[in-house]
């Protein structure tokens, strides 16, 4: 699971208001190197909460991010490989993901996060 | 020649999880017949609901592959073990696709709302008791409830949520699913739709129907471009006979 999907990702159980972010609890990941795309990178960094990217960053400890972003700093091309590695690069193995307002863990393994929900959740 | 679609050899398999069959074939021959088009379209997210195997969504990222670094890909499944599947298929094949465990694309679907650009679906579409719908494992790639369109029906509104402005959608369907009302309950959410490719075997008669965004500008009167697009006509012919 890219940092990509965990910026998509919501707690789905029923009755949560604030799902959004999921607490990155990784045990093991990979770094993988993937060719920068800015024309992509561009598109999605409106659609992506920095503050939850640059939290999952942190949790798999790449530091590298500001803690702020606006969309002028994509003229930097420093900033554009630091957004590019964080958002695409980062593999995160095993793990887990927590609902910020009822605890609820989704686990990740073999890198695919597991979002289904027993009956009673739904 | 490079091969244009995934091999079958390099498709991973696991009891529990459906194997590339008709309905899987006839979706990549869709997506091939319009791969220029694909192309063109230029999509930055497509997204598979029901990867099972991982054949389609990998067929698409080797089809596209042209386009490079700036195309990626989700692809969600019900069963985890189709979900692992998937993942072995994709890396056999050098490929990579985000893959997430959930039913239809629960939890996605808020946060990538109007930003998957292709979405292609061979979904659960055999007429079944409705008990059977959603089962573990292998019952839930066929299980498709009454008329098989309980799953169907679920995907429909999600993908209309998930699809950007210019999205387009792929999906499978059988004649006993009654296509021509799907393409009818799209129109009314705006689409327009169009057969891409028919088979007929002698148990089922299949389609992939293609759906997209109709743009509404006021000095084209809408129904004008719907008259062409949409095969009603067709349907009823092909329903007829058996
Ligand atoms: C007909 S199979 C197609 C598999 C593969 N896409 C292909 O074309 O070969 C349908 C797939 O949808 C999955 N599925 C069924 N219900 C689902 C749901 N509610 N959400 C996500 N996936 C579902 C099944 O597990 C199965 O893998």
């Amino acid at each position: 699971m890219r940092l990509l999907t965990h910026n998509m990702l919501a707690s789905n159980v029923k009755g949560v208001t604030n799902g959004f972010p999921l607490r990155l609890e990784a045990e093991k990941w990979a770094e993988k190197e993937v060719e920068l795309n800015a024309d992509f990178l561009r598109h999605m960094f409106s659609k992506i909460e920095w503050k939850a990217l640059a939290g999952a960053a942190r949790a798999v400890g790449y530091g590298e991010l500001p803690d702020e972003a606006d969309a002028s700093m994509l003229d930097s091309e420093d900033f554009l490989r630091r957004f590019h590695h964080a958002l695409l690069e980062i593999h995160v193995e095993e793990g887990a993901l927590v609902c910020p307002e009822s605890g609820r863990r989704f686990p990740i393994n073999k890198g695919i996060p597991n979002m289904l929900l027993h009956e009673d959740e739904i | 020649m490079l091969p244009r679609t995934a091999q079958i050899r390099l498709v991973s398999c696991h009891p529990e999880v459906y194997e590339p069959c008709d309905d899987s074939f006839a979706l990549v021959d869709a997506l091939l017949a319009d791969r220029e088009h694909l192309i063109k379209h230029q999509p930055m997210l497509c997204m598979e609901l029901g990867c099972g195997s991982g054949y389609v969504i990998s067929s698409l990222a080797i089809m596209l592959g042209e386009l490079g670094s700036g195309v990626h890909y989700f692809a969600t499944d019900i069963n985890p073990d189709a979900a692992e599947t998937t993942q072995a298929t994709l890396k056999a094949h050098g490929l990579h696709a985000e893959i997430v465990v959930t039913d239809v694309a629960s939890g996605l679907h808020k946060n990538l709302a109007g930003m998957i650009d292709v979405i292609v679906v061979n979904p659960p579409y055999v007429p079944t008791p409705e008990e059977e719908v959603g089962c573990k494992g292998i019952t839930a790639s066929w299980a498709g409830g009454e008329n098989g369109r309980s799953v169907i029906d679920k995907i429909l509104p999600i993908v209309d949520e998930l699809l950007s402005q210019k999205g387009w959608l792929y999906m499978v369907t059988l004649t006993a699913n009654n296509p021509s009302q799907i393409c009818l309950l799209m129109k009314e959410k705006g689409y327009a739709s169009r057969i891409i490719v028919q088979r007929s075997t002698e148990e089922e008669s299949l389609h992939v129907i293609k759906f997209w965004r109709v743009v509404v500008s006021n000095d084209s009167p809408r129904s004008d471009s719907w008259f062409s697009q949409f095969p009603l006509k067709l349907f009823s012919r092909s329903s007829g006979s058996t």
